[in-house]
C-alpha cells in the first residue's frame, strides 16, 4: 500500500518533529538599503537570520591595476572613485604616497587647503550616513534635511575645485587651485549655520525613542573584536577604542589642530552597539568643524602647489601612507620602480575591513536588524571592491 | 428588517467591480511585452532561487493560538457589553471572573515566554 | 437608508406601482455607488496627495505643485499612470491567487464604509452590529494582503504577508478591547447609536467620559495604525527592509489597488475614531433647523474629525521611524493588551459605581485635552516665532554673496 503525498507528509511530520525550513534571501544586489550593490546572502529562519554572508565584487573597476597603466599624475581622478563619496580623502592619499616617495615638500598653504577640503568632505560624507542610517530604519525626513546641509558643502567644494562629487582636487606636490576670493567667508557662515544644525538633528531623530531602540543593543562589538576584525575609523571608535590616524599618526597640519576624537560610550546600551557608530559620526561633525575653523583661521600665505615635474619619476621604491578617512584608516600602499608609472598600487580601505565582521556580528539578529547594521557601518559598495 | 444587510452584499460587489474596472481598464490601456526575465521573481537582481514556499518559521504560532484564545473571548464580550448596564453589579462581578480567568491565562504564556521570540 | 427612501415613497419621488423592495434596491445601489465613485475613490486619492504635500512641508520642501493647482490633481495623474503601465504577473506565482487578491482588498476597503456614518441620516445601512461588523471586514483587507504575499512566490512578499497576519491578529485585540467601553457606555454596536449616545460637546464625548476611556482612546488609534500598516507599524511593506513587502511583485494597476485601499483605509480609521470616541456628526441642534444645511454642516464637521485624525497618521508617518517585528509584538502583548484589559474593566467598575457619570471628570478631561492642544499650540506658536526671528541666523543662504557682504 503506497502513501498518498499527504500522508507521506504526515509521516514525516510525526518520524522528525514540526521543524522549519531555513530561507535563502538574497538581499542585493538591488535592494534599496544596501547602498549601492552590495549583496548579502542570508540564511534565515523566518525573520530571525541565522547567518549574512557578504557577497562583493559587483562594483569591481580594477582601479588598483588602472594606476599602472596611466601614470602618476594620471591616476588622480581614478582616485576619486575609490569612494565616491569621500573623494578628497583619496586624493590625498595618492598624494601624499607619491610625494613621500619622490620626497616632495608641499606648502603649507597647500597643507591647509587640503585639510579645509577634507574635512568639509568629511561633514558631507557623515552627513549622508546619519541620514541615509535614519531613512533604512524608516524614517524619512532626518535624510532630506542632512542632504540639504550636503547641498550647502556640495556648493563650497563646487566653487573650489568645480566638482561635487569626483572633486580631482589635489595634485602630486598641493592642491589644483587655490582657495578663490570670498570664500573663506561663506566657509566660516557656513559652519555658523551648521553647527546648531547638529543640534538639531540630535534633537529631530538621534534621541527619538523608536529610533534608539531600533540601534541600542543592536550588533553590539567589543573594543577587542572591533581590534582583531580590523575595524576603522567611526566603526573602531564607536567601540570605545581612541584611535584616529589624525591624532595617533598625524599627518599634514593635523598636529598644529585641536581637536578631540569621540568615542562610543555605551550611553544607551552596551559598548560599540549601532547607536555608538551612530553617534560618533555625530560627534565627528562637531569636531570637524572645529577643525575648519582652526584651519581658517590659520591659513598662512604662499604657493599651493610644489614645483613638480611634468614627467614624474619618484625614485624606486615603496611606501605605505596612512590618512583618516571618513572611513576610518586608509592605506595606500604604493610601489615605484623609477619609471613614470607605478608599479603596483594596493589600497586598504575602511569598509572593506567592516564587510568580515557583518558574518559574525549578524548572526541570531533580524532581518531589519541588518538593514541597521550594514547602515551602522557606513558601507560604500566602491570603496569595498574599487 | 433584511434588507438592512443588502447593502453589505452591494459593497462587496461594488468592491470587487471597482477592482475589475481597474484590471480591466489596465489591460486595455497598459502594453503587454512579456518576456521570461520580466516574469522572475524579484530577487534584488539574482535569479530566484527556488520558490519561496517553503516551511517557514513564523515564530508566531504560539501568538496566534493566543489570537485565536483572545480575540474569541473578546468577541463573547461584546453581547455583554451591550447589555452592561442593564446587567449592572451583576454583570460586573460575572465578568471579573471571566477577565480574572483570562488574565491568569495571560500571566501564565507571558510567565512561560510566549511572548518572547526564540 | 430605509427611512429616506420610505420618506421619499411619501412625498411621492417613486413611481407608485414600484414594489417597494425595488425602491430600496435601487436606492441603495444608487447611494452606494455614489459613496464608492464620488467620495470613497477620490478621498483614497486626495490623502495621497495631502500625504506628499505634507511630507513636502515636514521635509522643507515643496512636493507635488505641477498638475493642477498646488498640484491638487496628482492623485489622478497617478492613477492614469498606474493605468497605463504593464500589468506583470509573474510566472512563478500562483496565478489565480495572486489576481484574486487586489479584489479581496478591495472589497473589504468598500465593504468597510457601508456602516461608515457621513452625517445626520447619511449612512448606507445603520447595522446593528456595526462596529463589529467592521472590525470584521477591515480584517479581510488582511487576508488580501497575505493572499498577495504568498501568491507572489517571492520570499520578500512572503515575509510582507506573514509580518502583515501577526500584526493583524496581534492588534486586533487591543482594538476590540478598545472598543468595547463605548460599547458599554452606548449600550449599542450600531454607529449612529454610539453616536447618538453622544452630544456634540466635548465634555459629552465617549473620549472624556472617564479616564480609562481617554486611555482607549489612544489605543484604539495606535491598533488601528498597526492595522492599518501606517509608520510605525509600516512593517509589511518596510520599504528598505523588505522592497516592497507585499506588493514587490504587484505592478501597475494591481499595485494601485493596494495602496488605494490602504490610504482609504486611512479615512475609515479616523471615521471610527470619530464615531467612537469624539462625538460623530453631532452638532448643536440650535445651529441649523432646515434638514440640508443640518446635514451639510453635520457631513463636514463629521468629515473635519475624521480627516484630522488621517492628518495626524501622515504626520506621525513622516516623523517617526519604524519598529522592529519583535517590538511590535511586544508592544501589543505586553503593553496594549493589559492596558486594554485594565481600561475596559476600568469602565466596567466605574459606571456601576457612577451610572448617571461623573460631570466634574468629564469637565476635567475636556480641560486636559484643551490644555494639552492649548499647550502644543503655544510649542509651535514659540517654534515658529523663533524661526522667523532667526531667519537671519537659521534659514539664510550660507553661500550667499550678499551676506558675507553686510557681515562683513
Amino acid at each position: 500500500m503506497s502513501l498518498t503525498g499527504f500522508e507521506v507528509e504526515i509521516q514525516r511530520e510525526v518520524d522528525g518533529g514540526l521543524t522549519t525550513e531555513d530561507m535563502t534571501l538574497s538581499m542585493g544586489p538591488q535592494h534599496p538599503s544596501t547602498h549601492g550593490v552590495l549583496r548579502f546572502v542570508v540564511r534565515a529562519d523566518g525573520e530571525v537570520m541565522k547567518e549574512a554572508i557578504p557577497d562583493i565584487g559587483y562594483l569591481h573597476r580594477s582601479i588598483e591595476k588602472i594606476s599602472e597603466k596611466v601614470g602618476w599624475h594620471g591616476f588622480m581622478p581614478y582616485t576619486d572613485r575609490v569612494d565616491y563619496v569621500a573623494a578628497m580623502f583619496c586624493n590625498q592619499g595618492w598624494a601624499m604616497a607619491a610625494e613621500r616617495l619622490a620626497s616632495i615638500e608641499v606648502p603649507k598653504r597647500a597643507e591647509y587647503c587640503r585639510i579645509i577640503a577634507a574635512e568639509f568632505n568629511r561633514i558631507q560624507s557623515h552627513l549622508l550616513s546619519v541620514g541615509s542610517m535614519a531613512m533604512d530604519i524608516g524614517a524619512y525626513t532626518p535624510f532630506i534635511h542632512t542632504v540639504r546641509e550636503r547641498e550647502y558643502i556640495n556648493d563650497l567644494i563646487e566653487e573650489l575645485c568645480g566638482a561635487r562629487l569626483t572633486f580631482n582636487y589635489m595634485r602630486i606636490g598641493g592642491v589644483a587651485w587655490d582657495i578663490p576670493p570670498g570664500w573663506r567667508e561663506k566657509a566660516l557662515s557656513f559652519l555658523e549655520r551648521f553647527e546648531p544644525l547638529i543640534d538639531e538633528y540630535n534633537a529631530l531623530i538621534s534621541y527619538n525613542k523608536i529610533y534608539t531602540e531600533r540601534l541600542r543593543n543592536v550588533a553590539a562589538i567589543s573594543a577587542q573584536e572591533a581590534i582583531d576584525y580590523n575595524l576603522v575609523g567611526p566603526n573602531l571608535r564607536g567601540s570605545g577604542v581612541r584611535y584616529d590616524v589624525r591624532r595617533d599618526l598625524p599627518y599634514s597640519v593635523y598636529p598644529e589642530l585641536d581637536f578631540d576624537v569621540p568615542v562610543g560610550s555605551g550611553e544607551l546600551g552596551t559598548l560599540g552597539d549601532c547607536f555608538d557608530r551612530y553617534m560618533v559620526r555625530m560627534r565627528e561633525m562637531k569636531e570637524s568643524c572645529k577643525i575648519l575653523r582652526q584651519c581658517l583661521a590659520q591659513l598662512p600665505q604662499g604657493p599651493v602647489i610644489a614645483k613638480v615635474a611634468r614627467n614624474f619619476k619618484p625614485a624606486a621604491g615603496d611606501c605605505y601612507v596612512r590618512i583618516e578617512s571618513a572611513r576610518g584608516d586608509m592605506g595606500w600602499y604604493v610601489v615605484s620602480d623609477g619609471t613614470a608609472f607605478p608599479h603596483r598600487c594596493k589600497i586598504r580601505t575602511g569598509s572593506f575591513a567592516a564587510m568580515s565582521i557583518i558574518q559574525k556580528v549578524s548572526r541570531n539578529l533580524m532581518i531589519a536588524d541588518l538593514i541597521a547594521v550594514i547602515a551602522s557601518f557606513d558601507l560604500v559598495a566602491p570603496e569595498i571592491d574599487r | 428588517m433584511k434588507f438592512q444587510y443588502v447593502p453589505v452584499l452591494i459593497a462587496f460587489g461594488l468592491g470587487g467591480l471597482v477592482a475589475a474596472v481597474f484590471v480591466a481598464a489596465g489591460m486595455f490601456l497598459g502594453p503587454r511585452r512579456p518576456s521570461p526575465v520580466k516574469e522572475a521573481a524579484f530577487e534584488c537582481g539574482n535569479p530566484p532561487s527556488g520558490p519561496a514556499w517553503g516551511r517557514f518559521s513564523v515564530k508566531f504560532y504560539l501568538t496566534a493560538i493566543l489570537f485565536i484564545v483572545f480575540d474569541v473571548e473578546v468577541v463573547f464580550m461584546y453581547p455583554w457589553a451591550v447589555l452592561f448596564r442593564p446587567l449592572g453589579v451583576f454583570g460586573l462581578v460575572e465578568m471579573s471572573v471571566f477577565v480574572l480567568v483570562l488574565t491568569v491565562g495571560l500571566v501564565y504564556v507571558w510567565r512561560k515566554g510566549a511572548l518572547e521570540w526564540d | 437608508m430605509q427611512e429616506l427612501v420610505d420618506s421619499l415613497v411619501a412625498d411621492g419621488f417613486v413611481p407608485g406601482g414600484l414594489p417597494l423592495w425595488v425602491a430600496y434596491l435601487g436606492a441603495m445601489l444608487v447611494f452606494g455607488g455614489i459613496v464608492v465613485f464620488v467620495f470613497i475613490l477620490p478621498i483614497a486619492g486626495i490623502t495621497t496627495w495631502v500625504e506628499r504635500r505634507v511630507a513636502g512641508r515636514i521635509q522643507s520642501r515643496i512636493g507635488p505643485n505641477r498638475t493642477g493647482p498646488a498640484g491638487f490633481l496628482q492623485w489622478l495623474a497617478d492613477g492614469i499612470k498606474s493605468v497605463l503601465k504593464e500589468d506583470i504577473v509573474p510566472s512563478a506565482a500562483d496565478v489565480p491567487l495572486f489576481k484574486l487578491a487586489p479584489y479581496v482588498v478591495m472589497t473589504g476597503f468598500v465593504a468597510a464604509f457601508v456602516v461608515v456614518p457621513f452625517g445626520g441620516p447619511l449612512i448606507i445601512a445603520d447595522l446593528n452590529v456595526g462596529i463589529l461588523y467592521l472590525t470584521a471586514v477591515t480584517a479581510l483587507v488582511v487576508v488580501g494582503i497575505l493572499m498577495a504575499g504568498w501568491a507572489s512566490n517571492n520570499k520578500w512578499s512572503l515575509l510582507g504577508g506573514i509580518r502583515s497576519a501577526a500584526q493583524i491578529v496581534s492588534y486586533e485585540i487591543p482594538a476590540g478591547l478598545s472598543i468595547l467601553p463605548v460599547v458599554m457606555l452606548a449600550g449599542t454596536l450600531s454607529m449612529q447609536g454610539i453616536i447618538g449616545h453622544q452630544g456634540w460637546a466635548p465634555w459629552t464625548w465617549h473620549v472624556f467620559d472617564n479616564p480609562f476611556t481617554f486611555f482607549a482612546f489612544f489605543i484604539l488609534f495606535v491598533s488601528a495604525l498597526a492595522e492599518g500598516n501606517r509608520t510605525p507599524f509600516d512593517l509589511p511593506e518596510a520599504e528598505s527592509e523588505l522592497v516592497m513587502g507585499f506588493a514587490t511583485e504587484y505592478s501597475g494597476l494591481r499595485n494601485l489597488l493596494f495602496f488605494m485601499a490602504e490610504w482609504g483605509n486611512l479615512y475609515v480609521i479616523g471615521a471610527v475614531v470619530t464615531t467612537l470616541f469624539l462625538g460623530g456628526w453631532q452638532i448643536p441642534l440650535a445651529l441649523a433647523d432646515h434638514p440640508v444645511p443640518r446635514i451639510v454642516l453635520q457631513f463636514a464637521i463629521f468629515f473635519a474629525k475624521a480627516y484630522f485624525w488621517v492628518f495626524v497618521a501622515v504626520w506621525l508617518r513622516w516623523t517617526l521611524p519604524r519598529i522592529r517585528v519583535d517590538q511590535m509584538m511586544i508592544m501589543c502583548w505586553k503593553y496594549l493588551v493589559p492596558i486594554a484589559f485594565v481600561n475596559f474593566m476600568g469602565t466596567a467598575v466605574w459606571m456601576v459605581l457612577f451610572p448617571a457619570g461623573v460631570p466634574a471628570v468629564r469637565v476635567l478631561l475636556s480641560l486636559t485635552a484643551a490644555g494639552l492642544l492649548v499647550a502644543f499650540a503655544r510649542r509651535v506658536v514659540f517654534h515658529v516665532r523663533r524661526a522667523l526671528l532667526t531667519r537671519e541666523e537659521l534659514s539664510f543662504n550660507p553661500l550667499s554673496t550678499a551676506r558675507v557682504m553686510s557681515r562683513g
